[in-house]
Formats: structure tokens, sequence, C-alpha cells
């Protein structure tokens, strides 16, 4: 009898990267790829260009349907109901039941809601699945305006998707800044500032309290704290998401917490059963970071380790130096290493921002030793190895300064911003002076010139 | 906070009244144009009828273009492609493609029928060459035109890419100096036609023993023109090639890539991505290009030899119809709205096959890509307007080192994570590697002398 295969439940960044990355160490084992929202796997990430019409929802599928045929991956679009510890078994909507050698839980997340009356009405909805995103597109046929709520990377993202359509959008942010919570205030006034330029309605320190509906049974306005009523036909519940583990609450044997509850190296309590992604919870968080981390990145980062474990070459989760990235509008963010809004205790900021051209730069560094501990930037595009490099040598910041051109990944003829912001250090530590290295030309011209030694 | 004064209503996505205004100039200039083939215009009137057309053409297209683009912040503006009927293979796509290619089916082969239209280009044939237009001055200045005004409206919209600028203004430069000024200015001074941004393979009349005897007639000009030509395939382009890759001639220089980046911008996402259409590409590019060595080498031998003149002069007018005429022109302008711009570029031009060969095996230019930052989103495959999937490099972490890749540069300003750059620096600095997840960067910069052009190692997808 064939062994049972490896089941992974889920088909997001998580749950595919999982079934590759095994599949990469282990040639024979048969994999089977589960999921509800989509039969074959897509970057969640990109729906948001699907409603704009960048991209078709097929040019998302991140690998072909070939690609899973020929890595021997099967695929199953269907919902999972429960899992059956004792049996190793899951069973689907239908009845159906599927045995498993190793179970890979990898479910993702929800949009958070937060008990708003009105909060279940047709019209109010996240934007997290497939599902979510065809409901948008239902509503956006006939709305004209839509509230959002929440202050984040997906209201940031739904309110460049409704304005592409021509839907007005009134932005409520429960915070004086926007995503005040994780970009210091300098960042978070150029994203706010720049999200005017788009023409949204933009309102700080404001909150929703209800959600009304209309003769239609459907959304119609919102109330909010300050006692606003705001007409709307949509409402983006954009406050963040939660592990999608509200169908695992009954399972026995199963520990979990906001999330499913696992090890540094993604065992949950339940023998031969894991969890990768935005639903596992770490029952002791890896220094500094986040118990719950619900990002693109790490989701595919742990289901490599944990491909690593499964087939027999055990590592504990070990994911480096931070990094993220989005785009806000037309903005885009990187950040490497850890930038809090405030500095820690023993560490001091530089900043320099152009608000004109809505580019900046932030670095973190310890006071006392003078190593670079992070680094924001803004409008502009660095290097990951470079500063994956330097921060984990404990670079001094005056060293990353003068070598900054070498984490410049701005595409050719872009104006290199760095004498500027080494000007700007210079100006404010008169006694830490910081030469330029010579400038790292990336022109096609210079290139030649260097190349033929005419210039040194 | 800053707080300005901003409305709240967003930008129609729809034409407003700006756009409209400027289409409807455009129209009305297209009609008179159209008006021309019919010759209906009386004779006094037709030379003052000619500028007011070029000039509504112009200015409609221009009014149209740049309000469509000034309506939102600088950015990537690629709203609505997947719906719009023009851009998506909708009706107007399919009327578009087949009105071109209708006008390029008659103006190769049925001129006579459009000669009211030629006519009608006599003032500015008489401005720049002092004589009256034919058929291909006409073309010639339609496919100008083209660039100019859409090349604007593309400057216009990659605002935001100091990359984009200043190779779209290189390549209308190129185009209005070097494909259509020149050329006609040399004519309209008695010397031989000429155009410096082509030459052998892709032009390949040049190189034929009947232009040879033209240029060695013209002295020390046709001497000049002939060492160009030679120059500029034997030394010129594989030492820029080497250093720039292809983008230096097909994204920078070449008037077929100028048309397909101004003219044909909002259809470069509907260029095919699949396994097969690559497989497609690689055959018959190089095909063309044995053609063209076949055809040169057979013309050139029987003419010395005065051996079967007939045969060799079969093969070039071959050539000329199946590659020249339908390949580049019908085929690969006039599917624009359904093939995607570039389809001559990338599956015919052996101008393209000669550069991708350097730049496959002899170049330093790749596109790298960052770390791991990758989200697979799609964007930079669905731009790309040479079918290259790509994703599929760059979310492996993987350099890019394709022989098609014209370097646009499209793929990095899409990219909304900032993963894809364009480089050219020195190989031996350049480190190829994957990004793995599982190493920390003490494994991960290891120092790996590799050779660029391994980077694009993959020779299928699986």
């Amino acid at each position: 009898m064939a062994t049972q295969p490896i089941i992974i439940i889920g088909n997001g960044v998580a749950g595919a990267t999982a079934a590759r990355e095994i599949r990469k160490r282990m040639s024979e084992v048969p994999i089977l790829m589960i999921s509800g929202e989509t039969e074959l796997h897509y970057s969640r990430t990109a729906l948001m260009y699907v409603f704009m019409g960048h991209m078709n929802f097929e040019d998302t599928e991140a690998y072909s349907r070939d690609f899973w045929r020929k890595n021997r991956i099967e695929l199953k679009q269907a919902w999972v109901t429960s899992i059956r510890g004792e049996d190793k078994a899951i069973e689907l909507e239908n009845g159906e039941v599927l045995e498993y050698s190793e179970l890979i839980l990898a479910t993702g997340s929800i949009p958070n809601k937060f008990g708003w009356p009105g909060q279940d009405l047709p019209g109010a909805q996240g934007l997290y699945s497939k599902q979510d995103l065809e409901e948008v597109e239902e509503s956006a046929k006939t709305a004209k305006h839509a509230v959002l709520v929440g202050g984040g990377l997906i209201g940031v993202e739904m309110a460049e998707m409704l304005i592409s359509r021509g839907i007005g959008v009134t932005f409520l942010v429960r915070e004086k800044n926007f995503w005040g919570s994780v970009l210091p205030f300098e960042e978070s006034r150029m994203v706010g500032k720049h999200i005017l330029e788009h023409h949204i309605d933009l309102r700080y320190e404001d909150e929703l309290v209800e959600i009304v509906a209309g003769d239609n049974g459907r959304v119609a306005k919102v109330l909010t704290k300050k006692g606003k009523e705001i007409p709307c036909e949509i409402v983006g519940l954009t406050a963040g998401v939660r592990p999608n583990i509200d169908w695992l609450r009954d399972t026995e044997g199963l520990e979990l917490g906001r999330g499913i509850k696992v090890d540094h190296y993604f065992r949950t309590s339940m023998p031969n059963v894991w969890s990768i992604g935005d639903c596992a919870e770490f029952t002791e968080p890896l220094p500094g970071r986040r118990p719950i981390e619900q990002v693109w990145y790490t989701g595919k980062m742990q289901a490599t380790f944990l491909a690593e474990t499964l087939s027999g070459n055990e590592r504990e989760y070990s994911p480096g130096i931070w990094w993220n990235s989005a785009k806000f509008f037309d903005i885009e963010y990187q950040t490497y290493g850890v930038v809090m809004p405030k500095p820690k205790e023993g560490e001091e900021v530089f900043f320099w921002e152009d608000q004109e051209r809505k580019l900046s730069f932030r670095v973190h560094f310890e006071t006392a030793s003078r190593a670079v501990t992070g680094v924001n930037v803004f409008g502009l595009r660095h290097r990951h190895q470079v500063w994956e490099h330097w921060i984990s040598e404990k670079t001094p910041v005056t060293e990353v300064l003068e070598r900054l051109p070498e984490a410049n990944f701005d595409p050719e003829f872009f104006r290199q911003v760095e004498p500027e912001i080494l000007e700007k250090w210079n100006t404010q530590h008169p006694d830490q002076q910081v030469k330029a290295a010579p400038a790292a030309k990336k022109g096609l011209f210079s290139q030649l010139l260097k190349t033929l030694n005419i210039t040194s | 906070m800053i707080r300005e004064s901003h409305s709240i209503v967003p930008p129609d996505p729809q034409l407003d009244k700006v756009q409209r205004l400027g289409l409807f100039a455009l129209g009305i200039g297209l009609a008179m144009l159209f008006g021309s083939l019919f010759k209906f215009f009386s004779p006094q009137l037709t030379e003052s009828l000619f500028w007011v057309m070029l000039l509504l053409v112009m200015a409609g297209g221009l009014v149209y273009g740049l309000r469509t683009h000034l309506k939102r912040p600088a950015g990537i503006q690629n709203n609505n492609i997947t719906r719009s009927s023009i851009s998506a293979r909708g009706a107007l796509g399919w009327t578009v493609g087949i009105i071109i290619t209708t006008f390029y089916v008659v103006y190769y082969w049925w001129p006579e029928h459009i000669e009211g239209m030629v006519r009608f280009f006599d003032p500015l044939s008489q401005l720049i060459r002092s004589k009256p237009a034919d058929q291909w001055f006409t073309y010639g200045a339609f496919y100008t035109i083209g660039v100019l005004v859409m090349g604007t409206k593309a400057i216009v919209k990659y605002r935001h890419s100091r990359y984009q600028i200043i190779r779209t203004c290189s390549i209308i430069l190129s185009q209005l100096f070097l494909a259509f000024l020149i050329p006609y200015w040399m004519e309209a001074f008695n010397k031989p036609y000429f155009a410096p941004n082509y030459f052998w393979p892709l032009e390949y009349k040049v190189m034929m023993p009947d232009k040879f005897e033209n240029l060695k007639e013209a002295g020390t000009v046709g001497q000049f023109i002939f060492g160009w030509a030679v120059v500029m395939i034997l030394l010129v382009t594989p030492i820029l090639t080497y250093f720039y890759g292809k983008r230096w001639y097909c994204s920078w220089v070449c008037g077929c890539g100028g048309l397909a980046n101004t003219a044909g911008d909002s259809w470069r996402q509907l260029s095919d991505k699949s396994l097969k259409a690559w497989n497609f590409e690689r055959i018959s590019i190089y095909t063309v290009l044995v053609f063209v060595i076949v055809m040169t080498v057979a013309v050139w031998v029987t003419t010395a030899f005065h051996l079967i003149p007939e045969t060799s002069a079969q093969l070039r007018k071959v050539y000329g119809f199946l590659v020249g005429s339908v390949m580049a022109g019908v085929v690969g302008t006039g599917f624009y709205p359904i093939l995607g711009t570039r389809t001559w570029c990338r599956f015919g031009c052996p101008m393209a096959a000669v550069l991708g060969i350097i730049q496959r095996f002899k170049s330093r230019f790749r596109i790298t890509t960052n770390g791991a930052q990758c989200i697979s989103c799609g964007n930079c495959s669905k731009y790309c307007e040479m079918g290259i999937d790509v994703r599929w490099y760059a979310q492996r972490g993987q350099d890019i080192a394709r022989a098609s890749c014209v370097g646009c540069g499209m793929c990095s300003a899409v990219c909304p994570r900032g993963v894809l750059n364009l480089e050219n620096g020195p190989v031996d600095q350049r480190e190829e590697y994957t990004f793995d997840l599982l190493e920390d960067f003490k494994s991960r910069h290891k120092e790996k002398g590799v050779q660029a052009a391994s980077a694009g190692k993959p020779k299928a997808k699986g």
C-alpha cells in the first residue's frame, strides 16, 4: 500500500511554498494541497491589481497547472471541515475522508471584525480572499461611495482599488497618524499627504460605530464616533486580520490561542500536524518578533524551514533579519531590521526626507556602538542583501552612510540622493563627519568610461 | 498634520470633457485624412487642409494623451487595461487592428488606391525634401507622427521614472532624425537614401550588390554610408551589446521598438507568455536570421560569378515579401491590438536575433532581483512585451539573462516591491545565487565568481 500523502490545507504562499519545498527535498512522497478558495495558488497581494484592471486573475497564478502536475503535487478544491487526529485523517465538506501521513495547516487569515453593528450586512466586507474580491466587484457595480475602517496596508490598497473605479472613499483612521502603530511620524505624514493627493477623504481619530442598512437590506451609511453620518454603499473592514482557525475550535488535542500554537519547528500540539503562515502562533515568540507573523515573506520562510524539517533535517526557525515592503499608492516602502515608530532605549535615529519628491530615509542605530539596527526607505529602492549584511555585522552608521550607494537599487538615471543624505548627517553631526565614498556611478556612459579605464 | 486642500472626488475613470475634446479633434483630423483618399478636397484648399489635419491629429492626440495621464499623480497608470475594449482585445481593439492591417496591405501591394492620401502629404514632402510625396514618404510621416505624439504621451505616463523619460526621448529623436528627417534631407541634397539607425541584417538592402553599386557611384558619401553600415554591425553592435545588452538598440534606437513603446504602449501586455510561444520564438527568429544570411550570400555570390541570378533574385523577393512586408509590417504592426507589440521584434527580427545571441552569451546586461522581496504578483510578466515570464525568475530570486529581453525596463517600473533592476556592472562582481531563505546571510554572501551568462540557466520551466 502506498504511503499516505502529506496533506497541506491552504494554498496561499505558505502552503504552496511548503508543497514546492517538500517536493524539492523528497521526490517520492505524495503531496496533496487542498483549498476551498481556489484550485491553483495565486498571489493574494495581487488581488488589488485584478480589481484595478492591471491584470486578469489568471495572471496572479504564480505557477501554472502544468507546474503542479509536473511536480506531482495533487490539487483539490474543497473546504475541510475537521481533523480526526486519532485516524490521522481530515474530513471534507462533502463527507469525504482523507488520510494523511503529515498534515500542514496553512489556512491563513480572515479579516478582523470587532462586533460593529451591521458588520455582516451585504456591502460590508474585508479584502483577503478571492471570494472577497468577487464580492467587492459586485458591490462596485453600483456603488458611489465607500467607507474604509482601519488605516493599515489593506485599507490603503482598498482605497486605491476603489478610486480606480471612480468610487469616492472616506477613510476612517483611529490613530492620529496613518498606520501610526508601525510607521514613525514623518513617514506616516508623507503617506497621509499622498493619500489626500489621491482624493481620498482621510479622517483621523474617528472610528466606526455602526453600519446602517438601507431599504434594500444593503449597507446605506455609517455612523462614526465623532457623530458623523456618511452615506455609502461599501464598507471596507480593513482593521487587520486574524488567524483563520474558527473551524478548528473543537479539534481535540489541538492547542489554540489567537492562532494555532506551534513551537519553533512548527509542530502543533497534535502528532504529525504542523502549522505555518498567518494562522500559526508561536507559543514562545522569537526574540524581537511577533508571535503571529502575517507577512508574505514570513509565510514563505516558515514553509521552507518546515520542508527542511519534514525531510529529516530538523531546522529550528531562524528567519534572520526582519524585512518587509509595501506600496502606498505610488510610494514604495522597504524596511530592513527593526524600525519602531519611536527608537528603542539606547538607540538613535537619523532621518532624511524630500517631501516634494516623496522620498525618505531613516536609519536607527545604537548610541553606544553606533551599529545600525534598522532602516526605512520610502520612494527609494535598497538592496536587501546589503542591508542584511550591514545589520547582521553591526556596521557603524557612519560607515553605512559612507557606503550608502552600495545599497542603491533604484533604476538607472534615477536621481541619486546619497549626497543630500550625507549633507544632512554632516550638518547634524559636526563631530562625526562622513565623507562620501566616490559615487558608484550607475549611468550607461560612466560605466563605459570606467570599463575602458578612462576615469579611475 | 499638514492638510492641503484636495478634492475628495476621485478622478473620473471614464473620459472627461478634456479627453473627449482631444479625441474629437483627433477624430476630425483622421476623418480629413480618410477624406483625402477620395480626393475629397478641392486642389486650392488641399494644402491648407493638410496643415489643419496635421494640427488636429497632433494636438488632439496630445490633449487626449496628456489629460489621460495627468489626471492622477505620477506613478504606474495601468488602471482598467484588462477591461478596456481597445487594450483588451475588445471590439475597439479588433477594429483598430483590422484598420492598421488593411492599411499595411494596401500600402504594400495596392498603393494606387491611396494616391489621394499620398498627394495630400505633398506639402510636407515639399517642405522636407523639395519634391512630391510618394507612398513611402507618407508612411514614414505617419510613423513619425505616431512616435512623436504617442511618445510624448508615454513620457507623461511614465513621468515617475527617469529611465523611461530618457529612453523615450531617445526613441522619439531617433525616429524623427535618424529614420525620417536625415534620410529625406539626404535625398533633398541628391544623396543616396540613408537611415543611420538601420543596418544589416534588419536593413538588408544596404548590403545588397545593387545598393553597393549605387553607393560606389555616390563617391565619398556613398563610401561613408557603406562604411557606417559595416562598422555598425561588425564593431559597434558587439561592443555596445557586450556592455549594455541589446537594449541600446532595441529600446533606444530602433524605430520598430520605438513604435512599439510609444504608439503600441497600451498593448504591450498582450504578448503571449506561454512556453509554447517561447519555443516558437526560438525557432522562428533564428530561421529568419539564417534566411537573411543565406539570401545575402546567395545574392552576392550569384552576382559576382554571374550564376543563376534569377534564383537569388527570387530568394531576395521571397524574403522581402515574407519577412520585410508580411512579418515586419502586416503582422508585426497591424496585429498590435491582438498579439501585442514587439511581435516582429520577438519572432522575426534578424537584428534582434544577433543582438540576442550576444546578450545571452557575452554581455554584462542582466535584470537582477532584490533578495527575496518578490510577492509573485505577476505585473512584471504581464507587462513584458517580449512575453518573458519574468516572475518565474523573480520569485525564485534569480537574475534574468534572456536573449529576447529588450531592456525596456517596464518590469522594473511596474514591480510594486522594487524587486527588479536592469544592470550592466562588471560581470565578475555579480553574485549568481538564488536567495535561499534557509541560509543566514553569511552563507548567502560567500564569494561566488560565477559568470553572467549562466544566470539565465533554466532551459525550460518545470
